[in-house]
């Protein structure tokens, strides 16, 4: 399959999770997690090879990807924001610091800044509500956040990478 | 004895910099402390995290909070001394003291106090020691019968009791048989089951093992949803510590009962909370619940006989098996036997994990044991169970917490998520916050749900938007009775419970949205105008440098002006403002 931005990518990495689970009844969301691990997202190649090798149908695999939020379609930034606004953050003034993002990245929900480097994505909850509003970029939590206190992380992170 | 330093390493110690404080301990503790370090899990009170709990030589607990890493060496230092009295403000206060005392803890009760990682820990206190009661010295129906007597009722939210739920899957015909954990706490505003799960992963373990040995399950399977990285990571390592142990696998502690148990990571969708729809998941396919019945006691995991309960339900198990059905009954009230455990947030002063007897009152948790509203402010509601539950008002805050009573409100107990809210919260926007995440995650299946909770979120958002028209709450209402007739599972006939609490409680906010194009609480932007105030502006400018609408001009030293027509509403100008000249109106 191709399309004006398909990605090519090495589905030999894929062997081992599917030597492991292919034939492993109700393993689907198994190997679309190990495969979004591999990848950072789920290719649209990734996809067609699953279904040569477990006998499910590309329609089903894509109806199941797509049903469940964990799963992405696009390459990710190094960095991804998962902002939280479960009811506590909400309560809190969450809305603020997702303007506060979008405002410094120029970025929306679900969108990478063009330099690869960030990618906002709105979670329902984290599980951290007495630090609220929270927000996880890649394994580490940042809570207790402010509009100001937001902006000087990220512009932490990006000099920190212009640095690399 | 050597002294012991224990740091809290929940995922709110470590998003609050438990991690850091551990490393400065390590690096601070020379060979010439007599003190070991080591990790507990969540002791429940987040607000005062991270925190370090020392236990002197002779085995006194000195709780030290809101612990940086440039306090370690004070620590090190006062425990070289064998003498705590220096350090002062780093000690628990008297009052905070209370935040725990106040509780009755069955649930959570290694919560905190253990090392969650090491299984030693768990046995060295009463640890698998109702497993090996139950396996050696009890029948499956004796099992059974004592959970019968103990009242206990899923945590889950439906409160639906647990002694059925097996005795149904016990006698479902089939050699092969699961057993079920629902860990996909996504009620946002809900951690009690992370808690339990980070904190004392060996109780949830070993109250699963009881119930499968009551039902005849050979396998036992933990559905953990993907956010809870943490929580995924000790589960994994205390399940292989147990079958290392003999507490699960084949022939457990030689009883010849044998069950095994797996983690299964979820990946992120509110509906496979409703127990068929998490089947449906397990099973690798979209999360869309089941048509009941059959029940899964009857059909459920490949159609097997299943029986799946909740986190904290699971975590009261072994306590029950010890202490005896009675034990637990005698706490709470006629209808709602045992403990309760909620998620205390929001707007309060001491925000954590709460664990009380049912029969308690809501004003007992939040102004009792969280200490009442932060800020000065006034309390304005208390928002339980979720996007499934209500908003309760002020007038209702003596409600005693059990099932019926709380139901009676409009909410529901749910898993325990207890949002408190202040005059600052919109009830009209909380209520449109709710309808957008079950639209979200509204699996589809269901007409009214699919559709009617897109139709109530418009609503909601033309009133937000100040564009409400008369007959807009009339309709909201009758389209939440739609909804909730229409839809097959939970989460549809509870999702216009948000609503309908809202309109029931705070109906002056709707219509002072639609009539007067006001939000009292002052959160809906399109109706609020920003003004300053001539007599209280410094004319310092600090406003108009950081309006990003470049909308307020002044000369310094005179009172600045905002445009209206160019004002974005973003609140910017009143943030910076150090007079209190942005009027709000």
């Amino acid at each position: 399959m191709s399309c004006c931005n398909h990605q090519q990518v090495d589905l030999s990495l894929l062997s081992g999770v599917l030597e492991e689970y292919a034939g492993v009844k109700g393993s689907l969301i198994t190997i679309l997690q190990k495969t979004q691990e591999i990848y950072g997202y789920i290719p649209v190649d990734a996809v067609y090879h699953i279904a040569s090798r477990t006998g499910a149908t590309p329609a089903k695999i894509m109806g199941v990807a797509t049903f469940y939020s964990q799963f992405r379609f696009q390459p990710i930034g190094k960095y991804l924001i998962m902002l939280c606004k479960g009811t506590a953050c909400y309560v809190n003034g969450t809305e603020r610091i997702f303007d506060a993002i979008a405002d410094e990245l120029g970025i929306g929900n679900g969108e990478t800044t063009a330099d690869g480097l960030f990618t906002l994505s709105v979670v329902s909850c984290l599980g951290c509500c007495s630090l609220a509003p929270v927000m996880m970029i890649n394994d580490r939590t940042y809570g207790s956040l402010t509009p100001d206190k937001t902006r000087k992380i990220l512009r932490e992170l990006r000099e920190e990478a212009a640095k690399e | 004895m050597k002294a012991r330093i224990v740091v809290g390493e929940g995922s709110c110690g470590l998003a609050a910099g438990a991690g850091a404080v551990y490393d400065a301990l390590q690096a601070a503790l020379t060979a010439d402390v007599p003190a070991t370090l080591g990790i507990t899990g969540c002791i429940g009170m987040c607000y005062l995290e991270p925190i370090v709990d020392v236990y002197d030589a002779a085995g006194a607990l000195h709780r030290c909070v809101r612990v940086k890493p440039e306090d370690a060496a004070a620590i090190t230092a006062a425990v070289k001394a064998d003498d705590f009295s220096g350090l002062g403000e780093l000690l628990i206060s008297a009052e905070d003291e209370t935040f725990l005392s106040r509780q009755t803890r069955i649930a959570l009760r290694h919560c905190g106090l253990i090392d969650p990682e090491d299984v030693d820990d768990y046995t060295a206190g009463d640890g698998y020691k109702a497993l090996e009661k139950a396996l050696k010295t009890m029948t499956p129906e004796q099992v059974i019968e004592e959970i019968k007597t103990s009242g206990l009722a899923g945590r889950g939210g439906a409160g639906f009791p647990t002694w059925f739920k097996w005795n149904a899957a016990r006698a479902s015909e089939g050699e092969e048989k699961y057993l079920i954990c629902n860990a996909d706490e996504g009620d946002p505003g809900a951690f009690m089951d992370r808690a339990v799960i980070e904190s004392d992963p060996h109780s949830l373990i070993e109250g699963m093992m009881i119930a499968a040995y009551a039902i005849g399950a050979k396998e036992a399977i933990v559905y953990v949803r993907a956010e809870y990285p943490l929580a995924i990571v000790r589960l994994t390592k205390a399940i292989g510590d147990a079958r290392a142990k003999g507490f699960l696998g084949k022939n457990i502690l030689g009883s010849g009962f044998s069950c095994d148990m797996r983690i299964k990571a979820g990946a992120g969708a509110f509906v496979c909370g409703e127990e068929t729809a998490l089947i449906e998941s397990l099973e690798g396919s979209r999360g869309m619940p089941r048509l009941k019945p059959p029940f899964p006691a009857e059909a459920g995991y490949w159609h097997k006989p299943s029986n799946i309960n909740n986190v904290e339900t699971f975590a009261n198990v072994a306590w029950i098996i010890l202490n005896g059905g009675a034990a637990f009954a005698a706490m709470g009230t006629e209808r709602s036997r045992g403990t309760k455990v909620f998620a205390v947030t929001g707007k309060v002063k001491r925000g954590g994990l709460v664990e009380i007897p049912m029969g308690k009152t809501l004003r007992d948790v939040i102004f009792g044991i969280a200490g009442g509203i932060r800020d000065g402010r006034e309390f304005k509601a208390v928002q339980l169970g979720g996007p499934s539950g209500g908003c309760i008002p002020a007038s209702l805050l003596d409600t005693v917490i059990d099932y019926a009573s709380l139901q009676a409100t409009g909410a529901i107990m749910g898993s325990g998520g207890m949002v408190v809210m202040d005059d600052s919260t919109c009830m009209v926007g909380v209520a449109k916050f709710f309808l957008e995440f079950t639209t979200k995650e509204s699996c589809g299946k269901c007409v009214h749900c699919r559709i009617g909770t897109k139709r109530l979120g418009e609503i909601l958002q033309r009133i937000v938007d100040g564009e409400g028209k008369e007959g807009d709450v009339e309709l909201l209402e009758e389209l939440c009775e739609t909804v909730k007739a229409g839809a097959l599972c939970g989460l549809g006939q509870s999702a216009p419970n948000p609503v309908l609490t809202t309109i029931r409680y705070f109906r002056d906010e709707y219509d002072a949205h639609i009539r007067d194009h006001k939000c009292p609480a002052k959160q809906c932007r399109p109706l609020l105008t920003y003004s300053i105030d001539e007599t209280a502006c410094k004319g310092c400018s600090l406003c108009s440098q950081k309006c990003p609408a470049k909308a307020i001009s002044g000369e310094r030293k005179k009172p600045f002006k905002i445009d209206p027509a160019a004002c974005i509403r973003c609140g910017a100008c009143a943030a910076a403002c150090r007079f209190d000249a942005v009027r709000v109106d």
